[in-house]
C-alpha cells in the first residue's frame, strides 16, 4: 500500500532559490527550487528512504521532488521554493483580483522513484508558436 | 507670430482693455515679428495664465491616483490626434494635467510641495507633463536640520542649508507646511499653536517660521516664503493666521515682493469653537491685508464636488480621515515631513462645506488689491483646477453667487458674509489673480505679462470685453475661460478650440542660490553626520541628478546677489 | 576600479551603500551586498546564462538574427494581434517602463507588471483603504516595535532588517534590536521567526480571521470573540494588542504571505484597516515588503502615465483598469490574450503552470539579459543590457523613495528602453490594418 499524506501547500522566497533566479537554467537553481520541506513527522509517516522523491499532486497538476526536512514547519504543511516546479500545482483562479493563490494549496503527497524533472524537461512540450 | 486687434489685458503695463497688437519673435513678447497671424478682433487678450499652487507632480498625486481608480476613470479620454490618452477628475495623469491647463489658456504651474529626498520622484511626474512650465516649492518646515540651526541660531548655516536643499531638491522656493507639526506626527502627536515646542527639539512653529523667512531673504530668493499655516483646517484658527502674520512683520523682502506668500487662506479664515458654531473670519482676514503689505495670499476656493486632500499636513489628513470616515493614505519622511491624502466631497448641504464656499469668494472680494489674492483651489485639495472658471464667474457675478447660495443652507447668511457683498472684479482684477499676481508673487519676471521680453505665452478667449457683462451673463464668462480660442505657448500655438495643438517640453524654474564657503562647510559636517547616522540612503545618491530636468532654468540667487 | 554607493537591483530594498570593484574582466566585488544582491551584480559576465544575440524561432528552434529583424518580428506580431500583453518590468528602470506605456499605447495593449502576482492585492486593499505608511528612514529612527506577518526577511530581504528595521539604529533608537520587540507572524517558523522576540504561528488561510479578532478587540468588544481564534488563544491576541497599543511607534511589514493567501486583497485591507485604527492609540506604520527591486516603479509610472498602476488596457485607446480581467493571469487564463512581449520578468517560473500553457500557444517576445524558462517559449528573444547594473536610470525602493542606480560597467546590448523604442518606431512604420 502506498502511503500518502494529505497537505496545504505553501511557495515562497528562499535564499537559495533567490540567489540563482537570474541564472534560472544552472544546475543551482535546479536544486534549490525543485526540492520541498515538510516536517519530521510527514516525512517519518511517509516511510521515505534515501534516494526516493516525493510525487505532489493537487487538483491543478502533479510535480515530484526532492525531500527535505524544515523543524520550522507543522505536520500537514509543505513548503516549495517560488518556481516552475511549485508552479505546477497552482490553479489559475485569481477571484477576480488578479493574483492566483499560491499559497494555502490543498495537495497530497506520495513516496516516489521517478526523477524530478529538469527545468528543459520541464518545459519539454512548449518550444514557442509558429509567427 | 502676430496676435492683432485683440482687447488686450496686461495689467503689469497698465494694459486695461486696449485693443492692441502682441508680436511675438523668438518665442518672447517683441516690438515687431513675422510669421503667421492670429486675428483676435473682438476677443480677449491675456498673458498665459500662471498658477503658483497646485498640486501637479510627485509622491502625493500618485499616493492619490492609486488609491482613487473612481476618480481615474471620470476625466477617460481615449488617444487622439496629438493626445495621449488622459484619465482623472481630481487626480488626472500627467498628460491630461499639462493639456487641460492648456486649454484654459494656462501655461506656467508651480508644483506647491515636494519634500527634498522624493524630490526625484516629483521631477519624473513634472517632465510627464506636458506644455507647461513649472518649478516646484521644497518643503524645509519640519525639516531636523532646519530645526537645529533654528535652536542654534545659526542664520549662515541655515540659509546654507536652505540653498543646499534647493539644489537637491532642484526646487525653487522655501515651502512652509504647519511648520514643526511634521515632526511630532511622527511620533503622532502635533503642535497645537506657534509657540508649542516641537517636540525633542526645543524649537517652536513662531521661531521656524521667523528664521526660515530671515534665510529666504538672506539668500534672495525669487519667491517668499510660502506657508501653510499651523492649526490649519480647524474651526477658530483665523487667530493663528493673524498672529503668524503679525509675527512676520519686521522681515525685509530682499525683493520687490511680499515677505510672506500664504498658501489657501480659505482653510486659514475659520471661526467658532468647533464645527456646530463653524463662521467665516474672512472679513477679519481680509481687513489685515487691506492695512497691511507684507503678505499675499491665495484663495484655495473650495468646489462644491469631488476633491482629493492632499498635503504635508500629516495630522490635518489624519483628522479629516476620521471626521469623514474616509480612506486614508499617511506618508511620513525621514529627517524632513510628514504627509497624507484623503478623499472627500463637498456638499451643497453641509453648512460647514457652504461656510468654506463663502469664505474663498469673500478673501476675494473683501480684500481691496487683488494682487494681494491669487485665484486657486489648492488643485486638487478644494476642488480640480479644472473649475477656475467658475470660480472666475462667481468673482465676476453677484448674480452667480445669489444663484449658488439660493441651493446652500439658509445657516450660511449668519455665518458668513458673502450675501452682502455686491463687488464684482472686473477683467483686469482677474487677470492680475490669474496671471500678473501670481508670476510677481513666485519673482517671475518674464511670467504674467506682455511687455516687450516677457515669454511669449499668450492666452486668447472668445468673448468680447467691450460687449459683455460679466455680472449679468456669467455663464458666457465661465465658457469663454474654460476653453481658450488659442493658448500659445512661447510663439507656438498649443492649444486651439479645445484641440491641443502642440506639445513641446516645458521649462523646470530652479533656484541656485549660492552662500559663502565657510557656512556650506559647516552645514556640511552635521550633514554628513545626519547620513551616516539617520537617513537611509547616502548622501552621494541624494541629490536629484541633472538628468531629471530636461530644461532646466537655473534662477540666480545667494547672499552674494543679496549684497 | 572602484565605485561606492552603487545601488543593488536585486531586491525592494535598493541598498545604496555598495562597493562596486572592476576590472578588465568586468564586475569583481561587491562589497556589503547580501547573497542576493552579490548574485545579481556579480551575475553579469557571458558565463552566467547571458543570451548574446538576438532570436527569432524557425522550425521550432531558436535562429540568431540581426536585432533589427527582430525588431521588426516583434513590432509585427504586436502590431497584428488584437489583445497583445506586455508583461514583466519589475527588473528594469523607469525609464523602460515609460517606453513602454507609450508602446502600449501605439499598439493597444495590455501593459500589467509582474505586482499582479506578487502585491497587486496590496494595491487593491490600498483602494479600499489607503495606505498609513513611511520611508524606511522613519521606521530605522522611530520604530520600537516591528511587526512582521507573512514575510521572511532573513530570506527574500536579506539586509532588510539590519539596514532598516529590527537591527537598525536611529536617533529615537539608539539601541537598536535590543530597544526594540519584534514579532513574527506566520504559517511556520522562517528564519526571521527565529530571530523575534515573539512568534505566533497561525494557520495557514486564517490571516483575515486574525485580524479582524485583533481589530475587534482593539475596539473594545473581546467579549465577541471566542476562547480561541483559528487555534490560537484569545488571550495571546489580547496580549498582543496589548504590546502593538503601547508602541511608541510600530511598524507591520507584510508579504505574500497575506497576498498569495485565502482573501487575498480583503486580507491587505483587514491589515490596512488595522493600522488605521491602532494611530487612535499610538503611531503606526504599514508596508508591504516588495520583491523585485522595481517592481514599485512601474507602478509609479503607469500611474502619473495613465492613472492606474497596473493591469492597464489601452485595447480601447483609453486606459482601462479592471484587476481579474485585465491583469495578466486572467487575460491568459481566458485565452484573450494573442501575443505577448516580456521583459524583465519570468513568467513561464511564476505564472500558473495551466496560465504558462497559454501563454506558450501565443506568439511570445522576450526581452531579458538571461536565458530563462520563458526564453524556451519565446518566438522572438531580444537581449538587452542589465539595467541597474550596466544601465543607469531610475527606481523606487519598497517605500517609494526613488533613486537613481548607477552604470557600473559598459553594456554590450541595448538597453530595454532602447529595444522598447526601436519596437515601438517599427510598429508605426507599419500600416493600422496590418
Amino acid at each position: 500500500m502506498v502511503v500518502s499524506v494529505k497537505a496545504i501547500m505553501i511557495s515562497g522566497r528562499t535564499l537559495g532559490q533567490g540567489a540563482a533566479c537570474e541564472a534560472k537554467m544552472s544546475p543551482d537553481y535546479f536544486r534549490e527550487a525543485s526540492s520541498c520541506s515538510l516536517s519530521q513527522a510527514d516525512l517519518r509517516g511517509l516511510g521515505i528512504s534515501p534516494g526516493e522523491n516525493l510525487e505532489v499532486t493537487s487538483e491543478h497538476g502533479t510535480v515530484i521532488l526532492t525531500p527535505q526536512e524544515d523543524r520550522g514547519l507543522d505536520p500537514g504543511l509543505i513548503f516549495i521554493p517560488m518556481g516552475p516546479w511549485a508552479n505546477c500545482l497552482v490553479g489559475p483562479d485569481t477571484s477576480g483580483c488578479g493574483t492566483p493563490q499560491y499559497k494555502g494549496v490543498h495537495v497530497e503527497v506520495k513516496v516516489t522513484t521517478f526523477p524530478v524533472l529538469a527545468i528543459r524537461e520541464l518545459f519539454g512540450r512548449f518550444g514557442g508558436t509558429r509567427t | 507670430m502676430i496676435i492683432k486687434g485683440g482687447v488686450v489685458y496686461d495689467p503689469a503695463n497698465g494694459v486695461l482693455g486696449e485693443e492692441m497688437d502682441i508680436c511675438i519673435d523668438a518665442g518672447a513678447v517683441a516690438e515687431a515679428a513675422g510669421g503667421p497671424t492670429i486675428d483676435a478682433r473682438g476677443m480677449l487678450v491675456l498673458p498665459g495664465g500662471v498658477d503658483a499652487h497646485s498640486h501637479i507632480a510627485g509622491p502625493k498625486l500618485n499616493a492619490g491616483r492609486i488609491m482613487r481608480p473612481d476618480d481615474g476613470r471620470i476625466g477617460t479620454e481615449p488617444r487622439r490626434g496629438l493626445c495621449r490618452p488622459c484619465t482623472g477628475y481630481t487626480v488626472p495623469n500627467s498628460s491630461a494635467i499639462g493639456y487641460r491647463y492648456a486649454r484654459m489658456g494656462y501655461t506656467t504651474v508651480f508644483e506647491a510641495a515636494t519634500p527634498i529626498i522624493e524630490s526625484r520622484h516629483t521631477h519624473e511626474e513634472l517632465e510627464a507633463i506636458p506644455i507647461l512650465d513649472k518649478g516646484a516649492l521644497t518643503l524645509f518646515g519640519s525639516n531636523w536640520t532646519v530645526m537645529e540651526c533654528v535652536g542654534e541660531k545659526d542664520l549662515p548655516k541655515l540659509s546654507a542649508y536652505v540653498a543646499w536643499g534647493l539644489r537637491a531638491s532642484r526646487g525653487y522656493g522655501v515651502k512652509i507646511v504647519n511648520p514643526g507639526g511634521g515632526e511630532a506626527w511622527g511620533f503622532g502627536s502635533n503642535v497645537k499653536g506657534l509657540h508649542d515646542p516641537v517636540p525633542e527639539f526645543n524649537v517652536t512653529p513662531a521661531e521656524i517660521i521667523h528664521e526660515l523667512a530671515r534665510a529666504n531673504e538672506r539668500l534672495c530668493l525669487p519667491h517668499s516664503i510660502h506657508l501653510h499655516f499651523n492649526n490649519l483646517g480647524k474651526p477658530g484658527n483665523y487667530s493663528t493666521a493673524i498672529e503668524t502674520l503679525d509675527l512676520l512683520k519686521d522681515i525685509v523682502p530682499s525683493r520687490d515682493r511680499q515677505a510672506v506668500h500664504v498658501t489657501h487662506m480659505q482653510f486659514s479664515a475659520y471661526g467658532g469653537t468647533g464645527w456646530r458654531d463653524f463662521e467665516s473670519k474672512a472679513p477679519e482676514i481680509a481687513d489685515y491685508y487691506n492695512k497691511n503689505d507684507h503678505a499675499t495670499m491665495d484663495m484655495g476656493q473650495i468646489i462644491f464636488g469631488s476633491a482629493t486632500t492632499m498635503t504635508a499636513d500629516g495630522p490635518l489628513e489624519y483628522a479629516n480621515a476620521r471626521l469623514l470616515h474616509q480612506k486614508w493614505s499617511n506618508h511620513d519622511i525621514e529627517l524632513e515631513e510628514s504627509s497624507g491624502v484623503v478623499p472627500l466631497v463637498y456638499i451643497r448641504g453641509s453648512p460647514v462645506n457652504a461656510v468654506q464656499w463663502a469664505i474663498g469668494l469673500e478673501l476675494a472680494l473683501l480684500t481691496e488689491d487683488p494682487w494681494k489674492v491669487l485665484l486657486t483651489t489648492d488643485n486638487p485639495n478644494g476642488g480640480p483646477f479644472v473649475k477656475y472658471p467658475e470660480v472666475i464667474a462667481l468673482l465676476m457675478s453677484h448674480k452667480r453667487r445669489e444663484e449658488e447660495m439660493a441651493k446652500l443652507p439658509e445657516l450660511l447668511s449668519k455665518r458668513s458674509v458673502i450675501g452682502s457683498i455686491e463687488r464684482e472684479l472686473g477683467w483686469g482684477e482677474i487677470a492680475v489673480m490669474t496671471r500678473a499676481a501670481p508670476a510677481h508673487v513666485l519673482g517671475l519676471k518674464e511670467k504674467g505679462h506682455l511687455g516687450v521680453g516677457a515669454d511669449g505665452d499668450v492666452s486668447i478667449y472668445e468673448i468680447d470685453p467691450r460687449e459683455v457683462d460679466p455680472g449679468s451673463d456669467p455663464a458666457l464668462v465661465e465658457r469663454a475661460f474654460t476653453q481658450a480660442k488659442y493658448t500659445i505657448k512661447a510663439g507656438e500655438v498649443v492649444s486651439r478650440d479645445g484641440e491641443i495643438a502642440g506639445i513641446p517640453q516645458g521649462r523646470t524654474f530652479w533656484t541656485d542660490a549660492n552662500v559663502p564657503e565657510e557656512d556650506m562647510a559647516r552645514l556640511m559636517a552635521s550633514l554628513k553626520e545626519k547620513f551616516e547616522k539617520y537617513y537611509s540612503i547616502q548622501m552621494s545618491n541624494y541629490m536629484v541628478q541633472e538628468a531629471y530636468l530636461s530644461r532646466p532654468v537655473a534662477v540666480r540667487a545667494g547672499v552674494e546677489v543679496a549684497q | 576600479m572602484i565605485q561606492e554607493d552603487v545601488v543593488c537591483s536585486f531586491c525592494g530594498c535598493l541598498c545604496d551603500d555598495i562597493r562596486v570593484e572592476t576590472n578588465d574582466e568586468g564586475i569583481v566585488k561587491a562589497k556589503g551586498a547580501c547573497r542576493l544582491g552579490s548574485s545579481k551584480i556579480l551575475g553579469h559576465g557571458p558565463g552566467h546564462g547571458r543570451i548574446s544575440k538576438p532570436m527569432i524561432r524557425q522550425d521550432g528552434e531558436l535562429v540568431e538574427v540581426e536585432y533589427q529583424v527582430a525588431y521588426d518580428r516583434a513590432a509585427r506580431i504586436l502590431k497584428a494581434a488584437k489583445r497583445p500583453l506586455l508583461y514583466g518590468w519589475a527588473s528594469t528602470v523607469c525609464e523602460a517602463h515609460e517606453e513602454g506605456v507609450l508602446l502600449a499605447e501605439e499598439v493597444g495593449a495590455v501593459i500589467d507588471s509582474t505586482a499582479t502576482v506578487c502585491h497587486g492585492p496590496s494595491v487593491i486593499g490600498v483602494e479600499e483603504k489607503g495606505l498609513a505608511g513611511a520611508t524606511l528612514g522613519q521606521v530605522k529612527n522611530r520604530a520600537d516595535l516591528i511587526l512582521f506577518w507573512g514575510c521572511n526577511p532573513a530570506e527574500a530581504h536579506p539586509r532588510h532588517m539590519r539596514r532598516y528595521s529590527s537591527n537598525s539604529t536611529g536617533r529615537f533608537t539608539p539601541e537598536g534590536r535590543k530597544g526594540r520587540t519584534v514579532i513574527v507572524i506566520d504559517v511556520r517558523e522562517t528564519r526571521t521567526a527565529r530571530l523575534a522576540d515573539r512568534f505566533i504561528r497561525i494557520d495557514p488561510g486564517t490571516d483575515y480571521q486574525v485580524i479582524s479578532a485583533l481589530r475587534l478587540i482593539l475596539a473594545g468588544k473581546a467579549e465577541i470573540l471566542g476562547d480561541e481564534v483559528c487555534g490560537i488563544s484569545k488571550g495571546k491576541l489580547v496580549d498582543l494588542v496589548d504590546i502593538l497599543k503601547k508602541a511608541r511607534f510600530g511598524a507591520i511589514f507584510f508579504g505574500l504571505g497575506l497576498t498569495h493567501s485565502r482573501g487575498r486583497y480583503k486580507n491587505i485591507d483587514c491589515a490596512l484597516s488595522l493600522t488605521a485604527e491602532l494611530n487612535a492609540h499610538t503611531k503606526f506604520m504599514i508596508m508591504p515588503m516588495r520583491g523585485h527591486y522595481n517592481v514599485a516603479g512601474i507602478g509609479q509610472v503607469m500611474a502619473w502615465e495613465g492613472g492606474y498602476p497596473m493591469s492597464v488596457d489601452y485595447s480601447r485607446g483609453a486606459p482601462y483598469f479592471n484587476p481579474g480581467e485585465t491583469a495578466a493571469c486572467d487575460l491568459l487564463a481566458r485565452r484573450e490574450a494573442d501575443a505577448a512581449l516580456i521583459i524583465a520578468a519570468d513568467p513561464a517560473s511564476n505564472f500558473p503552470r495551466s496560465i504558462v500553457e497559454a501563454l506558450a500557444e501565443i506568439p511570445v517576445i522576450q526581452i531579458d539579459p538571461y536565458e530563462n524558462p520563458t526564453t524556451l517559449l519565446a518566438d522572438v528573444v531580444i537581449p538587452c543590457a542589465i539595467a541597474g547594473v550596466e544601465v543607469e536610470g531610475t527606481a523606487y525602493r519598497m517605500d517609494g523613495l526613488p533613486l537613481r542606480m548607477r552604470k557600473v560597467i559598459e553594456p554590450v546590448h541595448p538597453s530595454d528602453e532602447e529595444i522598447l523604442k526601436e519596437i515601438r518606431e517599427s510598429a508605426r512604420r507599419l500600416p493600422d490594418d496590418h
